[in-house]
């Protein structure tokens, strides 16, 4: 299968450039959150506090992996069920988030933002999180580490295969 | 009496743990190559090929094939003639999951409270165990791994006695439409039938639990099971819900009498990524 190399941040001309069905291999810099990262992140921003990750140009994967092995990189990692940020993402989006990874449907609402703001949404493989553990090179927690599998981790990927579900 | 010994069960279940995480069903792993074969579209393909391509990472790296190491749930069938020795099985199953979650590096899934305490209890205890009590002197244990992205997705309905066959077909139809990509398909269909509300969503649990792709034993069940898995393979959905024909790999379906006025389905959806397994003693 055809395969689009990208490097993050997206640039606006490459994300314009792609359908749906596209195969994609990512690099460059990506951020974990989950449910409880996401509300948090909504909560700081209403609140005014600094949030420990820059939104704008940001890539968010929806992903909690397992703990690391001794001496390993990463543990398994993979999509969560994206719907259940839904409630969250036109917040990020409209701080300038842009590529956003995880698994499953997105309600109208974050559809039709995801296309108003330029945005890229991308389905990862749920369930072959040994495989997709290769394409990580780094892995730092960022913030929250008292949130456990869901606490904000900065991941560089190489390579990582997602397609293209909306844009 | 007969007397079992506690460690000896201990050492069984997690040993049976650390090996779900890692390792695939044969006969998945199976079914998904002979999917794959068979797939027209080149995405639906890749994706499997993918999958299969996990399969052999995880077990040759020792990885989990899925972040999410799940719940932990046993169902556990107790003949009326055991007595256990040097310890309690539920403090031993509970035991055998904090270690093994520790030790395997599996990811600890499991909150406090579903509302007003989500934070992580840290060892992904407890585990949820059903028990049966049976006639004889035989323990039986089967275990699964249970991720949340297909339980969530599972659902059961009351349906009235005149919607029949055709009424179950709808709901479960409808069921898989609706999870769509969010319980990992291709998946594996368990259904409940009969009973009443909370047996029925049991029922369903269990035959995820049947040995995979194992036909019901009466033959009018098995021909809706093959029904069902040809209907839900039609809908399009596709692995990870990005289209095409393997959405499910097996429908299974456990019943049990039910009262008159009543008709329970409950339908429990698994991920590709099924890790169930059984241990007799
Ligand atoms: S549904 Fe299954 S394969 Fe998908 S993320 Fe959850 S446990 Fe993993």
């Amino acid at each position: 299968m055809k395969e689009i190399d990208i490097t993050l941040p997206i640039s606006g001309e490459l994300c314009r450039m792609l359908q749906p069905g596209d195969k994609v291999l990512l690099s460059g810099i990506v951020f974990t959150a989950r449910d409880a990262a996401h509300k948090r992140i909504c909560e700081y921003l209403d609140s005014g506090k600094p949030l420990p990750l820059e939104l704008k140009d940001a890539a968010i994967f929806y992903a909690g992996p397992t703990p690391a092995r001794p001496g390993k990189v990463c543990g398994a990692i993979g999509p969560t069920t994206s719907t259940r940020m839904d409630r969250y993402t036109p917040r990020l989006l409209a701080e300038g988030v842009k590529v956003l990874i995880g698994k499953g449907k997105r309600s109208p609402e974050v559809t039709a933002a995801i296309r108003s703001h330029g945005a890229l949404y991308l389905v990862a493989v749920g369930g072959a999180a040994a495989l997709l553990s290769q394409c990580i090179i780094s892995c730092e927690t960022v913030a929250w580490e008292d949130l456990g599998a869901e606490a904000i981790r900065r991941l560089e990927v190489k390579d990582f295969p997602c397609y293209v579900a909306l844009v | 009496m007969r007397q079992l010994d506690i460690n000896g069960i201990k050492a069984a279940v997690k040993d049976s743990l650390a090996q779900l995480g890692t390792n695939i069903d044969p006969k998945v792993e199976q079914a998904i190559l002979q999917a794959q074969k068979e797939e027209t579209t080149e995405l639906a393909r890749d994706i499997l090929t993918t999958l299969l391509d996990n399969y052999y990472i995880g077990r040759r790296d020792c990885l989990p094939i899925c972040q999410d190491t799940g719940t932990a749930v046993f169902m556990v069938e107790l003949g009326e003639d055991i007595c256990f020795q040097d310890g309690s099985l539920t403090d031993a199953l509970q035991e055998a999951v904090r270690e093994v979650w520790q030790e395997q590096y599996y990811r600890n899934s499991i909150l406090r409270d579903p509302l007003f305490d989500r934070t992580n209890t840290k060892d992904n205890t407890p585990a949820i165990i059903h028990t049966e009590l049976v006639k004889g002197d035989k323990l039986t244990i089967k275990i699964a791994l249970k991720g949340g992205g297909a339980e969530n997705m599972s659902a059961l309905k009351m349906l009235k006695p005149s919607d029949g066959k055709q009424g179950i077909r709808e709901f479960v139809l409808e069921t898989i439409i609706k999870a769509g990509g969010n319980p990992c398909p291709p998946v594996i269909v368990g259904i409940g039938v009969g009973g009443n509300f909370e047996t029925c969503a049991i029922l369903a649990k269990k035959a995820l639990f049947r040995e995979f792709g194992s036909p019901h034993p009466a033959t009018e069940w098995a021909e809706l099971e093959a029904e069902l898995l040809q209907a839900i393979n039609e809908t399009g959905v596709g692995p990870q819900g990005l289209g095409g024909r393997t959405t499910a790999l097996s429908v299974q379906i456990e019943t049990a009498p039910c009262h008159l006025a009543s008709l329970p389905v409950a339908v429990n959806l698994n991920c590709h990524a099924h890790r169930h397994c059984k241990i007799s003693f």
